[in-house]
């Protein structure tokens, strides 16, 4: 007999989300000049916030405060600016519940993940860096490693708070300064990480919020007076800040999509594969750019595994972000739903055959159930495109060689997945993938030790390890 | 009588081989005091086109060579110059003008900056890679890998160090290089390509097209099969900030990797660090469980 799951929803009491937000400029909130946009709980389309969205000149003077808080922040030495980062970390895992929730709320992931992916990875990437800031001159990159200045920084909404993390614990590692723009989907933990800020008694305009949507971005950016961009998002917008550096001095790092490949070969662990597989497209309802979206099989056991993924994905639960059993929640906005059935409905113009386990969704917010196509071609655009939902593309190989060739046949090079038991088979497909991460018998893994960053146009740059360092220095070679 | 001397046809150099332009043109090349030396080929855009095939082609084969291997070819084109010092340091002294102590001073730079980078092979890995110690039970590695066909502006007043200099460092990684030369002072890059030619070096894994950056710059930048590009060769002109800004531009479309022009063309006898070869590397980072 099967037992039932009882509901088993995480509080939301711990959390404590004002009517409205202003921006986070030089240690204190304050009223934006421009206009203000709403934040929604993307599983309830409940308005969370009335949040400000910063015009030209609000960021004009989030990027003076940061200015003036270069010239101290960057003489600071080194052991004391350690310090600071480490405090920031302490505070994160003391309010680490409070974040997760507020994560999981605005964004939709379930608690599960943003309790024990991301704000545990948020944390350890400031413990980090913290270590990291009076021992540059021993990164191996160079003599002298000096701050670049003030760093510009913009973070999508997949992964709101360790986007954030990714991109600030380095920066001020270094000596820099920030102004970050969170996601207009998502400004919630980073209006909480600016509390924490002024907990920790950062210095006033080390670290600015500004939120606000695309214009707001571009206006981070191509402000005069920044001197590093940092970006993960979209390869379009990736290529729009290239053009828009063009000619400048300013030093960008580009993380940006990805179409990655899971290859299974038919002496893979299958159901450890099965696992990978599903976490691979299913975490983050594949809200992820290296989500492991193109399955490629070996066809002698591609009849067993598809059978094995589709009992698997008969087991996931679809819905509450804040239930603890969730395994998948909900999709970040609207357009992002409209978005994953357009093309969706495309592979199965295309002769794709859509398979979707049973599960009943919600009635109201944004919702879509773990999905496959099998019949998938290379020329298929659900093969080709990122879809940034929880949508599997199956394609099937016969050889190794044909499975590194239609595994490098994209545009886009960030990850890779390789499942089997034979070592040296693995370190020959590590060597032939042309991505910047590739996950051997396991996928989806995250460290701050590691360097996470893509080839082609997944765009450039590391993050992460002593490579994310030299992003943030002068002449730093790595 | 005098004997009458056989003069030389200067040509392009892709794919291993020695064409003429497909387009059929030429130009003239003077030395510095203004005499005509020779008429050399003017690379056009389908000589760009061939040569980024021909780059393509050797690019696999070449990044799979072992380091030890890549760097034997490159201490073989260093003594392969230096057989041939009277050569270069004649077109070198026609190229540059100044003493030939100087012209000799230029060509020992240029073998040694060879040398230097030929040794980099089997170490920038050990240099700029490492073990990362993850929390958790995981193998995890990271090291540097080519990005693949890389455009490469040589510098136009140092006509063979400069040119050594931003070559070296492309091929010693596993990149392979489609080379525009200087435009004025093309004759030192022809010889090296007699020697690259001679030294074992895989046909397309440097290739060198004597013709105008500004012109063919273009269409390297927006070639969707070129990686990255190096922009020094463009640095200090009339002009030369706008042409950097829209190479820079046409670049972004498939996110090549830049090496921005500097503001004037570099001290090509300051040791050049790592960052030459650093620029046009990825870093891979390979993870797998641990466990019995």
């Amino acid at each position: 007999m099967a037992f039932e799951y009882a509901p088993a929803p995480e509080s939301r009491s711990i959390v404590d989300i004002k009517p409205s937000y202003g921006l986070f400029i030089d240690g204190e909130f304050v009223d934006g000049r421009g206009s203000s946009f709403k934040t929604v709980n993307p599983a309830t389309e409940e308005t969370l916030a009335e949040v400000a969205e910063a015009s030209d000149a609000d960021v004009d003077l989030a990027v003076k405060a940061a200015r003036r808080a270069f010239r101290g922040w960057s003489r600071m030495s080194g052991r004391e600016r350690a310090k600071y980062l480490f405090r920031i970390a302490r505070i994160i895992q003391e309010r680490g519940r409070e974040l997760a929730v507020l994560e999981s709320i605005d964004n939709g992931k379930p608690i599960k993940e943003s309790r024990d992916v991301d704000v545990p990875v948020v944390a350890a990437h400031f413990f980090y860096y913290a270590g990291w800031a009076d021992k540059l001159e021993y990164a191996g990159l160079g003599p002298n490693p000096q701050p670049l200045g003030v760093a510009g920084q913009v973070i999508p909404w997949n992964f709101p708070l360790l986007m954030l993390a990714w991109k600030v614990a380095p920066a001020l590692a270094c000596g820099n300064t920030v102004v970050l723009k969170p996601a207009e989907t998502t400004p919630l933990t980073a209006l909480l990480f600016a509390e924490i800020c002024q907990q920790a008694d950062l210095p006033p305009g080390v670290v600015n919020i500004v939120t606000g949507a695309g214009g707001t971005g571009q206006a981070v950016v191509s402000h005069p007076d920044v001197d590093k961009v940092a970006f993960t998002g979209s390869t379009a917008v990736g290529k729009a800040i290239a053009r828009a550096i063009a000619g400048t001095d300013k030093k960008a790092t580009l993380e940006l999509g990805g179409k990655a490949a899971n290859i299974v070969f038919d002496d893979a662990p299958i159901d450890q594969a099965v696992e990978g597989i599903v976490g691979g497209i299913f975490f983050n309802q594949g809200h992820v750019c290296c989500a492991g979206s193109r399955l490629l099989v070996q066809e002698s056991v591609a009849d067993e595994v598809l059978a094995r993924l589709k009992r698997r994905m008969g087991t996931l639960r679809v819905g509450d972000p804040l239930d603890k059993n969730t395994d998948i929640g909900a999709i970040n906005s609207r357009e992002q739903l409209d978005r994953i059935r357009e093309l969706s409905a495309v592979g199965e113009a295309e002769g794709a055959e859509r398979w979707a386990p049973e599960c009943d969704l919600p009635a109201s917010g944004f919702w879509f159930p773990p999905t496959i196509f099998t019949g998938v071609t290379q020329a298929h655009r659900i093969a080709r495109e990122e879809v940034f939902g929880p949508v599997l593309s199956v394609l099937t190989f016969r050889t190794p060689a044909e499975a590194v060739e239609k595994a490098n046949n994209t545009p886009y090079g960030l990850s890779a997945g390789v499942w089997t038991e034979k070592g040296s088979r693995i370190l020959h497909m590590a060597s032939q993938l042309r991505a910047g991460v590739v996950w051997a018998n396991t996928f989806n893994k995250f460290d701050p030790a590691s360097p996470f960053g893509g080839y082609k146009e997944s765009g450039y740059g590391r993050e992460g390890g002593r490579q994310g360092l030299a992003a943030y220095l002068k002449g730093a070679e790595a | 009588m005098a004997r009458i001397d056989v003069r030389k046809t200067y040509k392009l150099y892709i794919g291993g081989a020695f064409p003429r332009s497909e387009s059929g043109h030429s130009y003239e090349v003077a030395d510095s005091k203004g005499k005509f030396v020779a008429n050399a080929a003017l690379a056009s855009r389908k000589d760009v086109r061939d040569a980024v095939v021909a780059a393509r082609k050797a690019f696999g084969p070449w990044a799979a060579r072992t380091a030890y291997n890549r760097g034997q070819i490159l201490y073989r084109i260093a003594e392969v110059m230096e057989d041939r010092r009277p050569q270069f340091e004649e077109a070198v002294k026609q190229s540059e003008g100044g003493t030939a102590v100087a012209a000799r001073g230029q060509v020992d730079a240029a073998v040694d900056r060879l040398v230097w980078y030929a040794g980099w092979a089997d170490k920038l890995a050990q240099v700029i890679g490492n073990a990362n110690p993850v929390a958790g039970p995981f193998f995890n590695h990271t090291a540097p890998e080519p990005t693949g066909v890389v455009g490469v502006l040589a510098p136009q007043s140092s006509s063979l160090l400069g040119l050594v200099s931003v070559v070296a460092p492309v091929v010693v990684t596993g990149n392979v290089a489609v080379v525009v030369s200087s435009f004025a002072r093309p004759l030192p890059a022809v010889t090296f390509a007699e020697v690259l030619a001679t030294s074992d070096v895989p046909g397309g894994v440097v290739n060198i097209l004597t013709g105008d950056a500004a012109v063919l710059g273009p269409w390297l930048a927006s070639h969707m099969d070129v990686n990255a590009i190096d922009l020094c060769g463009i640095a200090g002109a009339d002009g030369s900030g706008e042409l950097a800004t829209s190479l820079e531009v046409a670049a972004a479309d498939n996110l090549k990797r830049v090496r921005r022009a500097p503001d004037a063309e570099p001290d090509w006898s300051v040791e050049p660090g790592l960052s030459p070869m650093t620029a046009f590397v990825e870093h891979k980072t390979v993870w797998h469980p641990i466990g019995i």
